[in-house]
């Protein structure tokens, strides 16, 4: 279980994470919403240990992130998906994919995962020996979220994956989540801005507001609260 | 206390160009007085400091106000102390022999300026449309390539190959001292090299240097002619260089293609960030401090007997040494230092309700 | 045949400056600086050999040996301590730091060897093949010369694109926060990019020092390293390849200019085939992508 406890995260004066206590359940969907500027993608950051927090705990199966370096977070069984360019562009498909799986150092299970990969994403098996940067930006996601299986995660953090994206290609990204969470039980942590298709697939919904968490629950119910969904989510 | 503060008040209330005028013409007064009473040996140093300070207070404009790295103003120094000595060479004034009149240095040093500052153009055009370490790499060629020029076998006639071409001495008017009139010659030349960049440093130019260097994007948008700017800015640096190598040549007494190696530009470099660059107290101290220091290895060798191999590599060690602390230590240089003590002592004085706020 | 043996001897010449060249680009594909105090660090492990070789009759492939391991250690070491600080900062603080090391290293190595010149003798003969009557102006020591830089070519190839370490190593370069979100050590993979530059400039100094009498010297380096940086970015500053073209291209270029103009102005030519090349393409003539500013 992922869980953080009163967790506050500065920039200078600014307080991005202003408390933040959460518990995200093991093999289910959790939406982080809010606006820009709410502290989603600093949640994430605090959680992956790109952005120290100033006080608070965080911890992944009893394990403490917060003393963490950032390269040994993926050893303990997180994967992140950074928001849009987040893929290497000098790099090929397959070159990036290799570069998620590197860290165990097995090359059978390595070459496992990559088939597992492009079975769920054929469009990259087309592209394998291609730089980055000549996919298309729904491409440029499942390569992310290629790149972030192929370390054969258990918790996986993803920033806004629906951004710039075509709203077809944005759904099959969530319907692809939905599938990792119910077939192979893995936790999902998905920060959107885009609440209306976050919470389409979500379990549990967290929204924040100016560092803090405003309201929590079942995807469904914050999904039918017309307040809140006024107020802080946009639809 | 409180009247002093009311002096002070009403001297930033003056317009920045009285209040530059003031400072110089005082400055320049009380660096004659001191050359006064120094002696042969002391002047010929004042001449060099001075000399000096023009080339770093031009590079420490071009770099610390536009943005745009030199490694090559030695380069510059080069076109300035050649075109002295052409002149000179081809019409030696002389009908002046003797030199009963000194006149003839103001248009040979403006022709330096000139020349150095149209070379500079040159290169200013080629380094608008560089960045980073692409402009390094460049400068740096200049400064290894342009003085072998001499060298070329069809110019060696004209600029004299590997000798170079010798430079008669301006002879002092009057009684003057020989070295105390060198050194007045150089002394006025920086006083008004410093003036004339004080003064473009706070004018409307001054700001486009720093809008350009800061955010090129931006300046752009806000409709400054980017390029030109960073030309202009090169232009400057180079005319102050060229007047420190027209000044270098009189005093050296020659131009010859070995005088500007890559150290000299490497070294100019060194004092500017030392001083902080972008700042032309900062010029000043670091043209002393390049300036003295081979003095003071030398001085250090007679004290704690070292071999020559040490002591010759010694100012070199520093140069390197300084640019590495610069970066690493002090990344506003010594003025900055200087600068950041002020405002110390400005808030602990507030604070203990000495000075009116 | 003339012309022949202008494009021969500068070509040969040409990879040596390449050898150089691909020091920097391994810097600079690793950390995005330009390395301008490679020449110096070069000159001090040649240096290193020369002393073990020609003062104390050291063999001449230990020589070569412990000049690139010093070269490995120095460069691991100025990452470190140096470069590491200036990383993120603006470029000049980087291009600063470079030079002041190359004036320090240049002083040290003075204050050690003095400033005096001295010959640093091949392992191989610098006596030209003869092809019947004909001089080929190309000799064993140049052979020995362009065969290490292939072999080095080869194996930087083989580690870059083939094994996962070179791929961590360009994942740091290219992106470095993603690198370590994948548990790459990024700072490790910096700091063997500079040993590994160091380490291939070590070699090429030593091979360079054997190709001219009187050519130790704290400043025997100086043109070399404006040859290197020509040749890197005709290149694209990116490109191991691309800096042995470029090389080429500067080698023989120059040998044209000495033979058809003149040979007194060498580094007069230097400033202008590096002033031609960047009007034409800023960013170096193979540079596929802007580079970008950080």
């Amino acid at each position: 279980m992922l869980e953080l406890r009163d967790v506050v995260a500065t920039y200078g004066a600014v307080r991005a994470l202003d408390g933040v206590s959460l518990s995200v359940t093991d093999g289910a969907i959790t939406a982080v919403l809010g606006a820009n500027g709410a502290g989603k993608t600093t949640l994430l950051r605090t959680v992956n240990g790109l952005v120290r927090p100033a006080s608070g705990s965080i911890k992944y199966a009893g394990r403490d992130l917060v003393a963490a370096p950032v390269e040994q977070v993926v050893t303990f069984g997180l994967a992140h998906v950074p928001e849009g360019r987040g893929v290497i562009t000098e790099l090929t498909v397959e070159e990036n994919l290799r570069l998620g799986g590197l860290w165990r150092g097995n090359r059978k299970e390595s070459a496992d995962s990559l088939g597992t990969v492009y079975e769920m994403f054929p469009p990259l098996a087309d592209r394998r020996t291609q730089p980055a940067d000549t996919l298309s930006g729904g491409e440029r996601q499942m390569l992310a979220i290629g790149r972030a299986l192929m370390s054969r995660p258990t918790l996986l953090l993803l920033d806004e994956p629906s951004l710039g994206l075509a709203p077809r290609v944005t759904a099959q990204i969530m319907a692809t989540l939905r599938r990792l969470s119910r077939e192979q039980g893995m936790t999902v942590v998905l920060v959107e801005q885009n609440a209306r298709s976050a919470l389409s697939v979500a379990d549990v919904a967290v929204v924040l507001n100016l560092g803090r968490i405003v309201a929590q629950g079942n995807a469904d119910e914050l999904a039918a609260d017309e307040k809140l969904r006024h107020a802080y989510l946009g639809f | 206390m409180s009247g002093l503060a009311a002096m002070g008040r009403r001297w930033l209330r003056l317009p920045t160009l009285v209040r530059h005028l003031v400072v110089a013409l005082v400055g320049l007064g009380v660096l004659l007085a001191i050359s006064e009473a120094l002696s042969e040996y002391r002047n010929t140093q004042l001449a060099e400091i001075a000399y000096t300070v023009c080339a770093v207070a031009g590079l420490t404009l071009l770099t610390g106000l536009s943005g745009q790295i030199s490694l090559g103003n030695g380069a510059f120094m080069f076109v300035g102390a050649y075109t002295v000595a052409l002149l000179l060479k081809h019409h030696p004034f002389g009908g002046i022999t003797g030199y009963q009149s000194n006149w003839w240095l103001v248009p040979v040093l403006i022709l330096a300026v000139l020349v150095a500052a149209a070379v500079g153009g040159l290169v200013g055009v080629a380094a608008a449309r560089l960045r980073g370490p692409y402009l390094a790499g460049i400068t740096l060629a200049l400064a290894i390539g342009l003085p072998s020029l001499p060298k070329y076998q069809h110019l060696q006639s004209q600029l004299g190959g590997h000798a170079g071409i010798p430079i008669s001495a301006p002879a002092p008017p009057g009684s003057i001292d020989y070295f105390r009139w060198q050194a007045w010659i150089c002394l006025i030349a920086m006083v008004i090299t410093l003036f004339l960049l004080a003064n473009l440093a706070s004018s409307r130019v001054g700001r486009a240097f720093k809008a350009v260097r800061d955010d090129e994007i931006s300046a752009s948008l806000a409709g400054l002619p980017v390029a030109r700017i960073q030309i202009l800015a090169f232009v400057v640096s180079a005319a102050a260089a060229g007047l420190a190598g027209g000044l270098f040549g009189l005093i050296s007494l020659d131009a010859g293609p070995d005088s500007f190696p890559l150290s000299l530009s490497l070294g100019l470099l060194a004092a500017a960030v030392f001083g902080g660059l972008g700042s032309l107290p900062g010029a000043v101290y670091g043209a002393i401090l390049i300036t003295l220091l081979p003095q003071w290895a030398t001085d250090l060798s007679h004290q704690v007997s070292l071999s020559s191999k040490i002591v010759n590599n010694l100012p070199l060690l520093v140069y390197g040494a300084a640019l590495m602390l610069a970066m690493l230590a002090v990344p506003f240089g010594l003025q900055g230092l200087l600068r950041r003590g002020w405002h110390q002592v400005r808030d602990w004085r507030r604070r203990d309700g000495l000075a009116p706020g | 045949m003339n012309f022949l043996n202008d494009v021969i001897y500068g070509a040969a010449n040409g990879v040596i400056y390449a050898a150089f060249a691909l020091a920097l680009v391994l810097i600079w594909r690793s950390t995005r600086i330009v390395n301008f105090s490679q020449g110096g660090m070069l000159m001090f492990t040649t240096f290193i050999g020369w002393e073990l070789v020609q003062r104390h009759g050291v063999n001449y492939w230990v020589g070569l040996a412990v000049a690139i391991i010093a070269g490995l250690l120095l460069g691991a070491i100025v990452e470190r301590l140096l470069v590491r600080p200036v990383e993120n900062g603006p470029p000049l603080n980087a291009v600063i730091v470079t030079l002041g090391l190359l004036l320090v290293l240049q002083a040290v190595a003075g204050m050690i060897w003095g400033n005096g010149l001295s010959s640093y003798a091949p392992r191989f003969s610098l006596n030209y093949y003869h092809v019947g009557h004909r001089v080929i102006l190309f000799s064993p020591d140049y052979l020995f010369i362009v065969i290490a830089v292939l072999v080095v070519l080869v194996a930087l190839f083989v580690l870059f694109q083939l094994s996962p370490l070179g791929l961590r190593m360009r994942a740091s370069a290219f992106n470095p926060e993603v690198a370590r979100l994948l548990g790459v050590r990024v700072g490790r993979m910096l700091t063997l990019g500079w040993a590994l530059a160091a380490g291939v400039g070590a070699l090429a100094g030593v091979l360079i020092a054997g190709t001219a009498p009187n050519y130790m010297n704290p400043n025997g380096f100086d043109e070399l390293l404006i040859l290197g940086f020509t040749a890197a970015v005709i290149g694209g500053l990116d490109s191991p390849v691309g800096a042995v073209v470029g090389g080429v291209i500067v080698g023989v270029a120059l040998q044209v200019l000495d033979d058809y103009v003149s040979n007194d102005i060498d580094p007069f030519f230097i400033f202008a085939l590096l002033l031609v090349i960047l009007m034409i393409r800023p960013n170096g003539i193979f540079a596929r992508r802007t580079v970008r500013r950080v």
